[in-house]
């Protein structure tokens, strides 16, 4: 009754090409905005700062990046925890090394760094596919992590193999560190990860995403009408790490504090960022953002609901966590193989009809 | 003989040795990906899991014992253990597989990687997660006769594994090319619509070769636990079996065994003289690394064909 | 149609193209030319070589031997992108379409050789890019407004049926505004009624764009009615070159079609 389209005519192309075409949905988005950045703060202590909201939006902007690459370029990629590693290390490294140094400025230069491992790693794209290529990516991400914890300079010689973030401000305000304010904190990444959600999502819906969709639908056909795989597959790669990268950069440097090279950046980053991704939706920022949702909640509900809840012990719980995490993906995967987006998407379908379904 | 010479071969042989080891993991994936396309996650858990099975059945203080204070000889655990990963196969057909065949091979990769945690899960909350050493009588120890004879250091275990192996593959030879239901599945890796419309069942066959890369997951299981014992840790051996399968390609099962054995070599090699320069701990990137480059070369693997593309 | 159409220069010449993989021979000493502005049609027996001889010109495919001249430039061979972006479009004998967009993305990535704003431009989508994309998604809708899809404009390809996919993968090679259009079979498969709204789309195309059009074709019939000149293939080789009806009443030709064998020698 109140989702209709019916009457908003477009009269030019740019209309059409709108973000949010339907008004109805150019004033739900504002109203989570809204929440999010003016209700939200108000409730944020530490627990659900470092527990609920930082992870969310922090796994969000890394699903964004490994989205970009597998949803819409068609390549699968298990060296996202690799990729974060190299994000986090040289963050820690640009704050170390140059104290002065913005933390912004910070954040986009270890994506930027992590682009350039990236398109290293994303070079053998342009001859194996498919799985072939998704297990060579695990070569990046067992190398980086090795790497780390390896080479001390990596570590600035830390005897204790950790890396840890000093605080910095901006505009004043203190972001990182143990005593940063989680409102600060959470409002920052808000900010962040919602800027660059709307460019990836520019991205996707203009040359460059239709020319990494044509890849990942059809790569010959792709060729054939002019699209250089080369060029497609290593911008994807590139912007993808990008993403990836600052998710390490904020995962480790505000939300963290510290991080110890295998523990944080392990395989099981890159199993967790993929289920969300496949979960959320493959193709869909959107979805990335319900993945990341999904995958960090859901285990904290479990957990309280066992421990508090039946009084379970902490390590029967967690056997319990991971046998319900592979049972609810089976099953998501067999009722909606297209993720929660696709769910949404139904659900908006049936919200124009009701409440006349035919 | 020259002892660096002798050093050199005896890292050879060990490393053709852990190789079998490798090519034992990446033989379970190869037969599920062959018969229905799906890259099996969970291969390296179903080691662990047949591993933890049979230890159950077999060990003093395992789980039958405690429940029933009795244990089963070795012959009737492993028998029991074939049992257990029968029906694996067919609850993982029943439950997850069926409702997903049409799906794309990443969804089916996203369901093994589920059914690993699941497993991984299942194991744990069954049979605990300590340490168990798994002992079937397999002898261990250094070969006396290669040492005596020509000073070389070899476990006899891992001599009993490239047995083994060599045995699993030519009986999994013979069932392939000669049986009915060889041909079946020979059908359906080929082509799935093609297999069904002449009235070959999809979910049988499944359910077949499941169980068929469950009893090879319970011999690698079998080897790998006499080896370091049944933990956790077992389950990544399916990560070491990774390189393997880009080397020797998904689809063959030569391919498996001599990738197996060029990654275990190489890796050894590597470990020994190269590890040292590098700060060691190498072992869990060298391999990818190794296949890697070889792929750059050689993208249709060792043993794969030249695909022609077509439009 | 007849004898008055007047053609310009060769827009395209293949000299004595050999093409093997492995062992088995493909294409064998092949030559013809495509006259700017003609229907060109491009026949034979199945596995005749038609389709390789496509993908020979637009680059897919490299020849062992042979030289191919494309408005006025000689070489050994062409590459995919090269062909495209200098004028070369085509559509295929299984619908190649990218499954997971819309008819208008689809038709859209027609364009992408036409588009020049940067990656950087286009996260922003601000001034130079959005124009460059509503400059672009008005020529698409032309085309869209051509082939008559309007309704299906949002629909994603994939639940299309047959035949408006075929029109689809007509609109993503027409989007690239080409001098040279390949047709791959773009009546197989298709009712009398959808074989003859290709027709005159085909034909449309050629007349309104003076577009050149070279087209592999099965049926006769419309061979025979929509092109200027035929060449035909048989195990590689070329065995006739000429207008419909030279072509015949070729005996080489009808032999090849008819599997009559040849017992002069």
């Amino acid at each position: 009754m109140f989702y209709r389209e019916a009457g908003q005519f477009k009269t030019d192309y740019a209309s059409d090409q709108a973000l949010f075409p339907i008004a109805q949905d150019r004033w739900f988005v504002l109203a989570v905005l809204f929440v999010a950045v003016a209700v939200v703060p108000f409730f944020v202590d530490d627990y659900w700062a470092n527990a609920i909201t930082l992870p969310f939006l922090i796994y969000a902007l890394a699903a964004i990046g490994l989205n970009l690459l597998t949803g819409y370029c068609g390549q699968v990629s298990l060296g996202t925890g690799g990729f974060m590693a190299v994000g986090a290390f040289s963050t820690f490294k640009l704050t170390t090394a140059f104290p002065e140094l913005n933390f912004i400025v910070v954040i986009l230069l270890s994506g930027a760094i992590t682009a350039g491992v990236g398109v290293l790693f994303g070079i053998p794209s342009l001859r194996i596919k498919g799985f072939y290529l998704a297990v060579a990516t695990l070569a990046a991400q067992f190398f980086l992590v090795w790497l780390f914890n390896k080479v001390d300079w990596f570590l600035n010689y830390s005897p204790t193999g950790q890396i840890s973030m000093p605080p910095r401000e901006i505009f004043g305000i203190l972001i990182t560190g143990p005593r940063a304010a989680p409102e600060a904190k959470y409002l920052f990444c808000l900010i962040f990860i919602g800027i660059f959600a709307l460019l990836a999502k520019n991205l996707v819906r203009g040359r460059v995403g239709r020319s990494w969709m044509a890849i990942r639908d059809m790569d010959i056909a792709a060729e054939l009408i002019g699209i250089r795989p080369l060029e497609a597959k290593l911008t994807a790669f590139a912007v993808s790490s990008f993403y990836v990268g600052m998710a390490g950069s904020l995962y480790f440097g505000v939300w963290l504090g510290a991080a110890e090279p295998i523990e944080a950046f392990g395989i099981e980053q890159s199993f967790l960022v993929l289920f969300m991704i496949i979960v959320g939706g493959l193709g869909s920022i959107l979805g990335s953002f319900l993945g990341a949702a999904f995958i960090t909640l859901m285990p904290i509900l479990m957990k309280n609901f066992m421990v508090d809840g039946l009084q379970l012990a902490v390590v029967t719980a967690k056997h319990i966590e991971i046998t319900m995490l592979g049972v609810l993906i089976i099953f998501f995967l067999i009722v909606e193989p297209h993720g929660f987006a696709r769910l949404w998407q139904i659900a908006k379908e049936k919200l124009r009809l009701w409440p006349f379904p035919h | 003989m020259n002892p660096e010479l002798l050093f050199f071969l005896e890292t050879v042989i060990g490393g053709l040795m852990a190789g079998v080891m490798y090519a034992l993991v990446a033989l379970g994936f190869v037969l599920i990906f062959k018969a229905s396309g799906i890259f099996n996650f969970a291969q390296g858990v179903m080691c662990l899991f047949a591993a933890l099975a049979l230890y159950d059945f077999m060990a003093p203080g395992g789980w039958v014992d405690r429940w029933f204070g009795f244990t089963f000889p070795v012959w009737a655990a492993i028998a029991l253990t074939i049992v257990v990963m029968i029906i694996l196969a067919w609850v993982i057909e029943r439950f997850v597989l069926q409702y997903l065949v049409q799906q794309e091979p990443i969804i089916l990769f996203m369901a093994t990687i589920g059914l690993a945690y699941v497993l991984e899960g299942v194991g744990d909350i069954l049979f605990g997660s300590d340490v168990k050493p798994l002992d079937i009588g397999l002898p261990q120890g250094a070969s006396d006769w290669l040492l005596d004879n020509f000073n070389l250091y070899v476990e006899k275990l891992e001599v009993v594994a490239a047995v083994t192996a060599a045995v699993l593959v030519t009986v999994l030879a013979v069932f392939f090319q000669r049986t009915r239901i060889g041909r079946a599945l020979r059908a359906v890796a080929d082509d799935h619509q093609a297999a069904l419309s002449v009235g070959i069942s999809l979910r049988t066959i499944w359910v077949i070769v499941w169980s068929v890369s469950g009893i090879v997951a319970l011999v690698a299981g079998i080897m790998w636990g006499s080896k370091s014992g049944v933990q956790f840790s077992l389950s990544l051996i399916a990560l070491k079996a990774l390189p393997v399968l880009i080397l020797g390609g998904f689809t063959s099962v030569p391919g498996a065994i001599v990738g197996g054995l060029i990654i275990g070599v190489g890796e050894k090699i590597a470990e020994v003289y190269l590890g040292p320069l590098v700060g060691g701990a190498i072992e869990n990137w060298f391999a990818y690394m190794l296949a890697l480059a070889f792929l750059l070369f050689r993208p249709q693997g060792l043993f794969g064909e030249r695909i022609i593309e077509r439009v | 149609m007849e004898g008055d159409r007047k053609f310009g220069d060769p827009i395209l010449e293949v000299q004595d193209i050999n093409l093997s993989f492995g062992g088995v021979t493909a294409l064998e000493g092949v030559s013809f030319d495509i006259l700017n502005g003609e229907v060109r049609a491009i026949i034979g027996p199945n596995g005749a070589g038609k389709s390789s001889m496509l993908n020979v010109i637009n680059g897919f495919y490299h020849p062992q031997q042979g030289q191919i001249t494309y408005k006025g430039k000689t070489r050994r061979q062409m590459r995919p992108h090269h062909a495209a972006s200098s004028g070369i479009a085509r559509t295929f004998q299984n619908i190649a379409l990218f499954k997971g967009m819309s008819t208008l993305d689809n038709i859209m990535t027609g364009r992408n050789t036409k588009m020049r704003k940067n990656l950087l431009w286009q996260a922003l989508y601000l001034g130079p890019a959005k124009r460059e994309e509503l400059e672009h998604r008005d020529f698409v809708e032309h085309v869209i407004d051509f082939l008559e899809i309007q309704a299906i404009r949002k629909t994603p390809v994939g639940k299309l049926p047959y035949g408006m996919q075929k029109r689809v993968e007509l609109g993503r090679a027409l989007a690239a505004e080409p001098e040279l259009l390949l047709l791959d079979e773009p009546m197989a498969g298709m009712n009398l009624e959808e074989k003859e709204d290709m027709c005159r789309f085909v034909l449309d195309v050629n007349d309104q764009f003076g577009t050149t059009i070279a087209l592999i074709e099965h049926d006769m019939g419309v061979v025979m009615d929509i092109s200027d000149r035929v060449v035909v293939l048989d195990y590689g080789k070329k065995i006739a070159d000429g207008t419909p009806e030279e072509v015949r009443a070729d005996q080489r030709v009808i032999e090849a079609y008819l599997g009559v064998t040849r017992d002069d020698n």
